[in-house]
């Protein structure tokens, strides 16, 4: 059996996808944060079957507009004091600023150096496009 | 302050007055000779133009302004590495009104948000080139006098034809037209257009590699260019270039009303002898890019009255 220490004071993502916690790491940069990251992969999950979760020891700022985009089915608990004080949902963000970048090679992005910015154009079926080109996002998440 | 970077950015009833209004300047030139006396229109070309960067020098020359810009890239200073973010901010220091025509897409919405003068996209790439289909329209509505239950042709290369898929997303906003989309299988619609546009209005439309099927049908052809410049392979362009020839034969089984169109410039794509049949209106259409550009400097600069609504941010 793994044992991860409880959060006195951090933020626990959980519910992830299972497979996806390493792309959410990744995506939210937090190699560069200097607190203890914990990532849990094919945790058991009784909704689900496998799940997995991100520990941050610390309450860092975290972009819950990127966490949406990933994986809307994820929550995010803050731990205060030991205490869960607060448990957010996401939702699929209307525009991702600077999340991910756009790879039409004929897109002004790849060579003007503007931010990259992709509009939710289908929400069913959670697919963005490039506002620029209008080339559709694909093989992110 | 208004922008046309895409089609959509005008209402179905502002490309109705637009075009209205290019009607009357084309009854009547003399009349709008002086509207832009002192007003400086800036083209930015670094990508090669014939009849667009003409028509829109015509067009604010006839209107009495003055022109300035280049054409190339390379006697610019994005030779140098400006961006185009910079170039804008820079051309609004010099010019009134904006036209940017680049080989990148969305180039022109990258200019239009560092720009504090109107800018029109003048053809992005593969993408969009918003004017060209002013022109397209005013053509279609000259001669049918509606475009209720058009059938409209459009073959050639519709993947990277940006003309293609700004017509279309203007004509999905008419009842009854129905898309006919004639190409080889590697240059089909792009999806996202096909899908969101097309499909979502829920417009009739065909897809065929074949013109001779469909040719009696149709009371629009729109023919393009497969274009050289928009392939990274030089040998899927050779394979594809003449995809399509309309000659003077395969028009026999048109219909006696039909408009054959083309963006210009063609290489293969029509034969000479289809210049002398009357149903050829691309040197028309050609001609009517003045009108809609004159009518558009008018209606962004704000010397028109009540052909733009009102001021919309840029999204």
């Amino acid at each position: 059996m793994l044992n991860i220490d409880s959060l006195e004071n951090g933020i626990v993502i959980d519910h992830i996808t299972a497979g996806k916690g390493m792309t959410i790491y990744e995506l939210l940069e937090l190699h560069k944060i200097d607190s203890c990251v914990a990532i849990i992969k094919n945790a058991k999950s009784s909704k689900y079957g496998k799940k997995d979760i991100i520990k941050i020891d610390n309450l860092p700022d975290v972009d819950l507009d990127i966490l949406g985009f990933v994986d809307n089915r994820a929550t995010v608990c803050i731990i205060q004091n030991g205490q869960l004080v607060e448990k957010k949902k996401l939702a699929l963000p209307k525009k991702l600023v600077n999340v991910v970048k756009c790879k039409n090679p004929r897109c002004i992005t790849s060579i003007e150096n503007t931010d990259q910015v992709f509009t939710l154009c289908d929400e069913k079926d959670h697919r963005y496009r490039c506002m620029y080109c209008e080339e559709e996002l694909r093989g992110v998440r | 302050m208004r922008h046309l970077i895409d089609q959509l950015d005008f209402s179905l009833s502002e490309t109705e007055r637009l075009l209205e209004l290019a009607e009357k300047i084309s009854a009547d030139l003399p009349a709008y000779a002086h509207k832009c006396d002192g007003k400086i229109l800036g083209t930015l070309f670094y990508e090669p133009s014939t009849r667009t960067r003409l028509s829109f020098e015509s067009a604010m020359m006839r209107l009495g302004g003055k022109v300035l810009g280049f054409a190339g890239s390379s006697s610019s200073s994005a030779a140098k590495g400006e961006s185009v973010a910079d170039t804008s901010r820079m051309i609004s220091c010099y010019a009134d009104i904006v036209a940017i025509r680049h080989f990148k897409e969305g180039a022109p919405l990258v200019a239009a948000k560092h720009a504090s003068v109107p800018v029109v996209n003048a053809g992005d790439g593969g993408h969009q080139h918003p004017t060209q289909t002013l022109a397209d329209l005013m053509t279609i509505k000259k001669v049918r006098g509606t475009f209720q239950n058009t059938v409209i042709g459009l073959c050639g290369d519709l993947k990277f034809g940006r003309t293609v898929h700004s017509l279309i997303k203007s004509l999905v906003r008419y009842e009854g037209v129905k898309f006919v989309l004639i190409s080889p299988s590697e240059l089909r619609l792009p999806a996202y257009i096909l899908d969101e546009v097309i499909k979502s209005s829920k417009s009739e439309y065909v897809q065929t590699d074949s013109i001779d099927k469909v040719m009696g049908e149709l009371s629009v052809l729109y023919m393009t260019r497969v274009q050289k410049e928009r392939f990274f392979n030089e040998e899927d362009y050779v394979r594809l270039k003449d995809s399509y020839i309309l000659t003077a034969d395969k028009l026999s089984s048109a219909k006696e009303g039909l408009i054959v169109m083309h963006p210009l410039p063609r290489v293969n794509e029509i034969a000479p002898e289809v210049d002398s049949d009357p149903r050829a209106k691309y040197f028309e259409q050609a001609q009517n890019g003045v009108y809609v550009r004159m009518a558009l400097i008018l209606a962004l600069l704000g010397l028109e009255e009540g052909i733009l609504d009102k001021e919309e941010a840029l999204c």
